[in-house]
């Protein structure tokens, strides 16, 4: 930018002056923020070499990567990965399609259709505790209300104890948080769906599409960014779930919900191993990090835009 | 002016930040306020410790009591965390039976030998001081002295045709048998197995009912033997064969109650609390139905001269040792266990006071209550057989191996052996350690 011969010289752009300005005004709430997460990580993460039990005077001794070696090394821990996976890809793949589904739904605008969007937010806003609470009563295998629309449908006989069954058990899980989370994967979507450009849609129903085919070919592929913001998002989350399955199930039956949030929370609070916990925080964040590098790079297409 | 609205905007932005700083707390002036972390399950109801406390407020104008009620298995995660404040959350907690030997090790229990008088020393039970004494020194005050009872519904028995409650388990299981038969209940028997701590309670009643033992003689599991399997299979038979509500494998102590009260089964062993609320009716549809009997052993225990069995669940309250206030909290908690205090709440647990049951005190305790002369007999022939869980710093360690094995052979997963041979290798693995 020119700047008048008659102006008098200066040292620093108008917009140089206005970013210090800026970082100074923010520089002591960033403090704060940095104080109260970044302390904390770098303490876990030195934390995770040492054998350190709970206590008030209790030795800590440096085991270097002791911690982190004996978790991998435990096939007790490649099972929880196993389960945790498991959860992670049917909860995601369920939550985006059935997400899609509802938001398509909304966007094509039937009657009621901002009752249905609003009606979306109250199982979003509902905290995960009460949720765990709500479905670990409606599967009570004395006083469920599954079992009661059950037996009065006629489709079962007896009460059947739902969480009673190790196979089963991470299936009821995964509704319980779907019932939860699908909103949130259906409004982003909604939204995402809301900018598209129609004339794409109308121009190629002109030319002869069917619905199908301009769903495949154009509504998906516009809806590529959303999607992929909602993959992470879900999958990170997903992959680190916690709450649900310690109001749910406590973990059981015979450990078959136990998923790596959970196991970190047994070695660090009832085990009173906290070197191992924040070991194992440390495994879950490098697990969720390697899946949102894979998904970026999968996904990711700079070049797209909304049309 | 531009430059006095930045210089301003930036002032206010430091303050703003700065006084983030000052959310530290300050010096009390002032009441002191002690801090008390208890459960809401067995023993006294929380509005009957609001109560209590206070009480102990109009006694000691300059001591504020907040009492903070949780459900029994996340007490002991609310202490770990409470004691990493400083100064710590809780200045007092109640501490289970099992808990004296993690906590002292790591140094969260205040010694309280020296704040012993003669009198409690002579006239709380023994078996109560068991709970808090280790190497000689005192670490809590005993509160609650707490077993495992067997109840049955005697109006259901009644209608099967029995006119007694059954001496052992296999008498038991027949009698289950005939209630099924006759339809009187669906699961003639409930128990609380899931994957928690109450699983090893009735795992412990039945173990040593059977003539068996956590430990042998030299400290090596011995819950693996041929006594122990005889146990874990005979409780996944009583599922196979309908007698106990399948149910069990998800359900703790207030399912049970739950399912019992509502005349749902038979049979169902459980702490106390369950039987003052029987005769509770905004709780109970069983009012008055309800009796004690001495827990039952099985055959091959009886054959061993084992009268009873039980599982000691007593807990006491224990100082904090991080506390900046362990005088104030000390008064609070003799106050609490005192013998006064109570005999006035003893329908819901019964004192921890020996003279209690003696003489004229005896005749005041059973008037206390309606329930009392019903539980006090109860009791006195109950709590002589409560058997101790193993008093190991590592125990919640050790007890999820035992809970994961006891699901894993009352699921089905692995066999009896198998699931009971991992957990004894798990123990020694800690042992060693």
């Amino acid at each position: 930018m020119k700047k008048a011969a008659i102006l008098p010289k200066r040292r620093v752009t108008l917009r140089q002056q206005d970013m210090r300005i800026a970082w100074l005004l923010i520089a002591p709430s960033l403090l704060v923020i940095l104080g109260v997460t970044l302390w904390p990580i770098i303490y876990t993460f030195m934390l995770s070499f040492y054998n350190a039990p709970i206590g008030i005077h209790q030795a800590r001794t440096f085991v270097g990567l002791g911690n982190y070696l004996s978790m991998l090394r435990d096939p007790a821990f490649w099972d929880t990965v196993k389960r945790t996976l498991y959860f992670t890809v049917v909860s995601v793949t369920l939550e985006l399609i059935l997400g899609l589904a509802i938001a398509q739904l909304i966007h094509s605008r039937p009657l009621g259709w901002k009752f249905l969007r609003f009606s979306l937010i109250i199982p979003w806003a509902v905290p995960t505790i009460v949720n765990g609470a709500m479905w670990r009563w409606i599967y009570s295998a004395d006083f469920g209300a599954l079992n009661g629309i059950l037996f009065q449908l006629g489709l079962i006989k007896h009460y059947i104890p739902w969480l009673t069954f190790p196979n089963q058990a991470m299936n009821l899980v995964i509704v319980a948080d779907m019932w939860h989370t699908v909103p949130f994967v259906a409004l982003i979507l909604q939204a995402a769906l809301a900018g598209l450009p129609e004339e794409l849609n109308e121009a190629a129903a002109v030319d002869g599409a069917n619905a199908v085919q301009r769903f495949w070919y154009i509504r998906l592929p516009l809806l590529r960014p959303a999607i992929l913001v909602a993959l992470i998002i879900r999958t990170v989350e997903a992959f680190r779930v916690f709450d649900i399955v310690y109001i749910i199930t406590g973990g059981g039956p015979a450990n078959h919900t136990i998923t790596i949030s959970y196991l970190t929370y047994l070695f660090s609070f009832p085990y009173g191993k906290q070197g191992t916990g924040a070991a194992l925080s440390f495994l879950i964040s490098f697990f969720t990090i390697t899946m949102a590098i894979f998904y970026i790079r999968l996904l990711y297409r700079p070049e797209e835009t909304q049309g | 002016m531009r430059t006095f609205y930045k210089i301003t905007t930036l002032f206010i932005a430091l303050v703003m930040a700065v006084s983030l700083a000052s959310c530290a707390p300050s010096a009390p002036k002032g009441p002191v306020t002690i801090h008390i972390l208890t459960m809401d399950q067995a023993g006294l109801k929380p509005a009957e410790i609001d109560q209590i406390a206070r009480d102990f407020e109009a006694k000691n104008p300059d001591i504020k009591v907040n009492m903070e009620y949780l459900g029994y298995d996340y007490i002991h995660d609310k202490i770990v965390t409470g004691m990493a404040a400083k100064p710590p959350a809780y200045d007092a907690a109640m501490i289970d039976v099992i808990w004296p030997d993690e906590f002292i090790k790591a140094g969260y229990l205040l010694d309280v030998t020296n704040r012993i008088t003669p009198e409690m020393k002579s006239g709380i039970f023994p078996a109560a001081w068991n709970g808090v004494t280790r190497n000689g020194k005192v670490y809590g005050m005993p509160w609650l002295m707490d077993v495992k009872y067997f109840m049955y519904n005697k109006d259901i028995l009644q209608q099967a045709g029995f006119n007694a409650p059954p001496k052992t388990w296999e008498e038991m299981v027949e009698q289950a048998k005939v209630i099924k038969q006759k339809g009187l209940a669906e699961y003639p028997i409930t128990w609380s197995w899931n994957q928690k701590e109450g699983v090893v309670c009735d795992f412990t009643t039945l173990l040593f009912g059977n003539g068996g033992a956590f430990l042998d003689a030299n400290g090596k599991p011995a819950f693996n033997n041929e006594k122990g399997i005889q146990v874990l299979t005979w409780m996944k038979q009583t599922i196979d064969d309908g007698l106990t509500n399948p149910s069990a494998i998800s359900s703790d102590e207030m399912a049970v109650e739950a399912d019992f009260l509502a005349g749902k089964s038979a049979f169902a062993s459980n702490w106390l609390f369950q039987y003052s609320d029987s005769n509770d009716p905004t709780k109970s549809q069983v009012v008055g139905k309800i009796n004690f009997a001495p827990m039952p052993v099985f055959k091959a225990g009886a054959d061993a001269s084992i009268q009873s069995s039980s599982v000691d669940g007593s807990s006491s309250f224990a100082i904090m040792a991080t506390t900046p206030y362990p005088d104030q909290t000390w008064k609070f908690l003799t106050y609490l266990a005192s013998q006064e205090v109570q005999t006035k709440f003893s329908a819901e647990m019964l004192p921890i006071w020996q003279s209690s049951f003696q003489g004229d005190n005896l005749n005041a305790l059973l008037a206390a209550a309606p329930t009392n002369p019903v539980t006090v007999p109860a009791f006195q022939a109950q709590f002589p057989y409560a058997n101790e869980r193993p008093t190991v710093p590592y125990y919640n360690e050790a007890s999820a191996a035992l809970q994961l094995a006891i699901q894993n052979a009352l699921t089905g997963v692995k066999t009896p052996q198998q699931a009971l041979d991992e957990a004894a290798a798990k123990w020694t693995e800690l042992g060693s350690k």
